[in-house]
């Protein structure tokens, strides 16, 4: 077991400068040949392999991959979860010199949130929702046996002041869905260190937070870091890896491809894939070049013609939600914009901006309390449905999540020709679709499958050849590729540019991805409250902000300095 | 991502078991399949003639010339329940059938009708619900009296705001999915998308609901048949059976406890089917 | 955001589920009248039959009072809105068969199965988390197992598991009463008759979601802070589990009300269960239709109090 006796209540008193104390030299965590695998049914399953690293004090380690690289598991098989049925496997795994391997359950329960404390992603889920965040930090030490309750009580306000949240008593007494993203976010780290454990894995701290709060948990592992901690953070997301590593191992597939200080592995990568990785990260000055390897890089200096005269028209559009108890919300107030043909107009915001009631006005797929939508200068919103539906066909649409805007009954071939207009008849509409299939880079085979056995990637490009199939002058992406893994998002990223060049078709493109947005946008809204604070060019928006809020959000972005064109691939 | 779950505590496995047939819903189907045959050609499966009275042999307790035993004018008890079958059969069919179409009609209308309709049908329902499934049936049993028909119909009519519910909130959340919303934003008519996507997406879980429905009106009709208020013996309709072997339940408990059996064993095959039905159809959406 | 007391909130909430139970209420109460109105033949002659107990022709002599005592002559909306000006005063109409007020008849016997119902309740409650708590989430063979006897209890015609348990622990081992009466120990069998299959059908919600919860991420969140299987099964996902059985404890009331007419019978206990199915046999409507309106009223009326239970396990509806 450990060095240190953390069973003594003294050890608990001691806050944040608890680290020095501990006694260990060396690696706080040791880990060599660390290997997972999962034997359900008496077939074993490789899902990671060759994890090999020491977490020093005061050091951060992070494992980057994409969905399905196995880091999540190598994180949880440090603690001993790795999950019903695995089988968990090392030359060496050591936490704090105690040879982990031989732990038994009581032996890991004692570990976990005493000598390892564990955050994970997205807090109104990783908290129980039906509790107060107090009661949850109150867990951690009453879980351990650390104080009586007042003491514990004490400890908790103490805990929540550390990690920066205003008003901790008032605060301890709500649940996660009472605070804002941040602040529960920083509660269920206060969880996570009530014990002052001296290893902190964060499992995605940020993923799926708005940038804003992105910027305060990181600067909160930062800080922790700063007074010693070790930190071993997993992440799909390399700028935010870039900000806290001192060494990165890149997972694919349950194999490290490659591991090295941050420095050397972000400036040089040597594996292909790394390579790819860095390369995937969008932003403003990855502006028309390739994301994804494997094509030519665009020609440079060709951007598409954009045709003056506006495709559609938004004029101070309003959309209010009646409230329980007769509250008023405005979602959108006041949006206008214009869309030119051929042109990209990126609508940026965090969640809760009306980015995408926005969208949906636009689509004529919600009701309007005030303003209009045109299109080609004809009325567009407010007009009954019955009026629409002829040229429902010049606007398309692209959801975060395509599977569910798939009928579930229904393959790949049904889908896209139940797309195709009336007016496509007889042996043309099948040629229609293969016409498709190749503008958004399908295989023919993928006719007869349906949704659910597509990959991420493929859903998303059979729903995009959905939205061209109409031939529309408008298609509304919201948060397209939000869902996306880096990679995958690169390449239909690149698509979208593809497609752009060859159809003229304008898009009006929602995310809340600043990175993306610059990449693609020629113009940009700013969007807060319901509110459009800011609009310009990207260059405008990136390089000199005006409002305060918009100033704001560029600050939060994690800077990533490691420009990677796939021309030097 | 890959599941992960405690590994010192055991949970649910995340990865499917080997595919096999899973042995209670084989047994089920063998199980309907001898009622079915029963229902149709009795006489195959009948040891005894079923309406023999044979006072010498009254009150039997089961052996091998009476696999059930005999009632208490010496009739055979197992060619009784077997003669029994389509009558029982036909009601719990019957039953399931009534309440179904009137959960269908009704819910549809209920999500789908004009505003005022829809509220007003809605509402019923809701009143309906608030009526347990056999007080309905009593309801409508003290004013028709009892019969095989007013059975079939009370029963149906006690099931069905259940169903009818259950119908609207699929049609509901059918009509608030991504899918019907990408149709809308195609331009298709309200008509195209409801034929097209509502109806098929919302409908195809009433398969499986069917099935439960079969097994639940079965145990309902008997319940009623027990009470004395459904088909009246010496029908060996299983609920008359019951009736009939209420008298003799301190002498011969076998009287009730077997139809009793035959009928659980019938209404737990039903919905063990149902139920496969059910997760079949989940699983084949994902 | 305007954020409003939660007091405020639910007390807006709980006016309108009033509102609406109070329609259902009135629909329930309609339904009911209409019934009588259905029975075939002409309404004194039948009363008159009821009473006598043979089916014959009658002469208007013999009508007239009946007529009268039951205001037959009066138009059927006059009709209709005296008896509903008799319920909102308590008076559910006079007996064919009996000639007594059947709020009489009601009053009477509603004790002992209101009794009945609320022990029955009591007891799946208990059996259920007890059960779900210790087999839910074992893996994929004992959840088979276990989800096998919840379909199989929730399946048991409340006839026959109270035959059996007549059987074994009445007549065999003689651990019981084999006639109930009102006694707590003629409430024993009575009780789990009706709690046994309603256990299983509040097991199959409540093993669906606590083995939903059991994936939920706050679930890993407490095992990773080192607690242990027990505490995260009592602790979290209890709370979140026992949620849609909180929401079928009022249809619950309703069931073991109506499921108490055959249990009623099968241990020939008090109650307004064989008042029914006397009732039922002699076409006395008024007495039926009394007791199925009130079993709707204590189902609307359950269903606010949950409404309000639910608020107090999940606090987060309070506030929307």
């Amino acid at each position: 077991m450990s060095t240190i006796d953390l069973t003594d209540p003294r050890a608990i008193d001691l806050a944040s400068d608890a680290y020095d104390d501990l006694e260990w030299e060396g690696a706080r965590l040791r880990v060599r040949d660390l290997r997972v695998a999962f034997s359900p049914d008496g077939v074993r399953r490789d899902v990671v392999r060759g994890v090999t690293f020491d977490l020093e004090p005061g050091r951060c380690v992070a494992i980057v991959g994409e969905s399905g690289s196995g880091k999540s598991v190598t994180a949880r098989a440090l603690v001993g979860l790795a999950g019903h049925g695995s089988i968990v496997e090392a030359d060496e795994l050591q936490i704090h010199g105690a040879d982990a391997l031989g732990f038994g359950a009581g032996d890991w329960r004692r570990v976990r949130g005493r000598e390892v404390g564990f955050v994970l992603q997205d807090a109104l889920v990783s908290l129980d929702p039906l509790r107060s965040v107090g009661a949850e930090i109150d867990e951690s030490l009453r879980v351990h046996g650390a104080g009586d309750r007042a003491k514990r009580g004490a400890r908790v306000l103490e805990l929540l002041e550390r990690v920066g949240v205003p008003d901790p008593a008032v605060r301890a007494r709500q649940r996660p869905d009472q605070l804002s993203g941040g602040l529960r976010q920083r509660a269920l780290i206060a969880s996570a260190i009530a014990l002052d454990p001296d290893i902190v894995i964060a499992d995605e701290p940020t993923t799926a937070l708005d940038v804003t709060v992105q910027a305060q948990v990181l600067a909160q592992l930062e800080l922790m870091k700063a007074r010693g901690a070790s930190i071993l953070l997993i992440s799909h997301d390399l700028s935010v890896v870039a900000q806290l590593a001192d060494h990165i191992l890149v997972m694919r597939a349950g194999e490290v491809v490659e591991q090295g200080p941050a420095e050397v592995l972000l400036s040089a990568p040597r594996h292909e894939y790394t390579r790819a990785l860095v390369a995937a990260v969008p932003g403003a000055d990855t502006r028309g070049t390739r994301l994804s390897p494997g094509h030519a890089p665009v020609p440079a200096g060709v951007p598409a013609p954009i045709d003056p005269v506006p495709v559609l028209t938004a004029t101070g559009l309003v959309r209010r939600f009646r409230g329980p108890g007769g509250s008023v919300t405005t979602a959108v107030d006041g949006v206008s914009f214009e869309l030119a043909a051929g042109e990209t107009l990126g609508i940026v915001g965090e969640s809760g901006s009306g980015k995408s009631t926005t969208a949906k006005l636009a689509l004529g797929l919600d009701h309007l309390d005030a303003g209009t939508v045109t299109l080609h200068g004809e009325p567009w919103a407010p007009l009954p449905e019955s009026k629409r539906r002829t040229r429902r066909r010049l606007v398309s649409v692209v959801d975060q999540d395509p599977l569910s805007s798939f009928d579930p009954r229904w393959n790949v071939g049904r889908i896209l020709l139940d797309a195709l207009p009336r007016d496509v008849r007889g042996a043309a509409r099948g040629e229609r679709v293969q016409e498709l299939l190749g503008q958004v880079g399908l295989n023919q085979d993928v006719l007869g499958r349906f949704p659910l056995g597509l990959s991420g990637g493929q859903r998303q490009r059979v729903a995009i050849a959905r939205a061209l199939a109409p031939r529309p002058a408008v298609i509304v992406l919201d948060e397209a590729v939000s869902a996306l893994d880096v990679t995958i998002q690169a390449q239909i990223l690149d698509l979208l540019v593809d497609l752009q060049r060859s159809t003229g078709v304008s898009y009006l493109f929602i995310s809340h991805d600043l990175g993306v947005i610059s990449h693609l946008s020629d113009r940009v809204l700013v969007m807060k409250d319901g509110v459009v604070v800011e609009h310009g060019t990207p260059g405008d928006i990136f390089e000199r902000p005006q409002h305060p809020y918009t100033r704001e959000l560029i600050a939060s972005i994690p800077a990533f300095d490691y420009p990677l064109t796939s021309g030097k691939a | 991502m890959t599941a992960v779950r405690e590994s010192d505590v055991p949970t649910t496995a995340g990865r499917p078991p080997r595919r096999r047939p899973p042995v209670d819903l084989v047994a089920s189907l063998v199980l309907l399949g001898v009622f079915a045959l029963a229902a149709s050609v009795p006489q195959v499966l009948a040891t005894h003639d079923a309406f023999a009275v044979d006072y010498h042999a009254a009150l039997q307790a089961t052996s091998l010339s009476h696999w059930f035993g005999t009632d208490e004018s010496g009739r055979d008890l197992y060619s009784r329940v077997v003669f029994g079958s389509r009558e029982s059969l036909l009601i719990g069919l019957g039953a399931a059938g009534v309440g179904i179409v009137a959960a269908i009609v009704l819910g549809a209308l209920a999500a789908l009708g004009p505003k005022p309709v829809a509220v007003v049908i809605d509402r019923f329902v809701e009143v309906l619900f608030a009526f347990p499934a056999l007080l309905m049936a009593l309801l409508l049993i003290s004013v028709a009296g009892p019969s095989a028909l007013t059975q079939i119909l009370a029963v149906g009519a006690g099931t069905a705001p259940g169903y009818a519910r259950m119908v609207r909130g699929q049609i509901l959340s059918a009509k608030r999915s991504g899918y019907v919303q990408a149709a809308v934003a195609l331009g298709h008519s309200p008509a195209r998308i409801v034929r097209a996507h509502i109806l098929p997406n919302a409908l195809r879980p009433l398969v499986a609901i069917f099935a439960l429905s079969v097994g639940q009106s079965i145990v309902w009709a008997s319940s009623l048949s027990f009470l004395g208020l459904g088909v009246a013996p010496p029908s060996p309709e299983w609920g008359a059976l019951l009736d009939a072997g209420r008298a003799y339940i301190v002498q011969a408990g076998w009287l009730v406890v077997i139809p009793g059996l035959v009928i659980v064993a019938l209404a737990l095959a039903a919905t063990t089917v149902g139920r496969h039905l059910q997760t079949g159809l989940e699983k084949g959406e994902k | 955001m305007t954020r409003i007391s939660s007091g405020k909130t639910l007390a807006l909430r709980i006016a309108g589920r009033a509102a609406s139970a109070v329609v259902v209420l009135w629909g329930a109460v309609t339904v009911a009248f209409v019934a009588q109105l259905l029975l075939p033949g002409d309404r004194a002659t039948v009363i008159l039959n009821i009473r006598a107990g043979q089916p014959q022709e009658r002469t208007p002599d013999e009508l007239a009072p009946i007529i009268a005592q039951f205001g037959l002559d009066r138009p059927e909306i006059v009709q209709y809105l005296d008896y509903l000006r008799g319920i909102v005063t308590g008076d559910l109409g006079t007996s064919y068969q009996q000639f007594r007020p059947v709020s009489a008849i009601i009053g009477e016997q509603l004790g002992a199965t209101v009794i009945l119902s609320l022990t029955a309740i009591t007891i799946a409650w208990l059996l259920m988390v007890a059960w779900v708590t210790l087999t839910a989430g074992r893996g994929p063979r004992v959840g088979a197992a276990a989800s096998a006897v919840d379909v199989t209890a929730a399946g048991l015609p409340a006839y026959w598991l109270g035959i059996i348990l007549l059987l074994v622990f009445a007549l065999g081992l003689h651990w019981f009463p084999v006639i109930g009466g009102t006694g707590l120990s003629g409430l024993v069998l009575p009780a789990f008759t009706l709690a046994i299959p309603l256990a299983g059908f509040l097991s199959q919600a409540t093993r669906t979601e606590f083995e939903r919860s059991l994936q939920q991420p706050f679930v890993l969140t407490a095992r990773l802070r080192g607690m242990g299987d027990t505490g995260v099964r009592l602790r979290h996902v209890l709370r979140h589990a026992i949620l849609p059985a909180v929401t079928l404890t009022g249809w619950a009331l309703g069931a073991t009300l109506s499921g108490a007419v055959v249990v009623e019978s099968i241990f020939s206990r008090p109650g307004i269960g064989s008042v029914l199915v006397g009732a039922v046999n002699s076409h006395d409507l008024p007495v039926v239709v009394g007791i199925v309106t009130l079993v709707a009223a204590f189902y609307v009326i359950a269903n606010l109090l949950v409404d309000v239970g639910y608020t107090i396990v999940d606090p987060r509806l309070a506030l929307v």
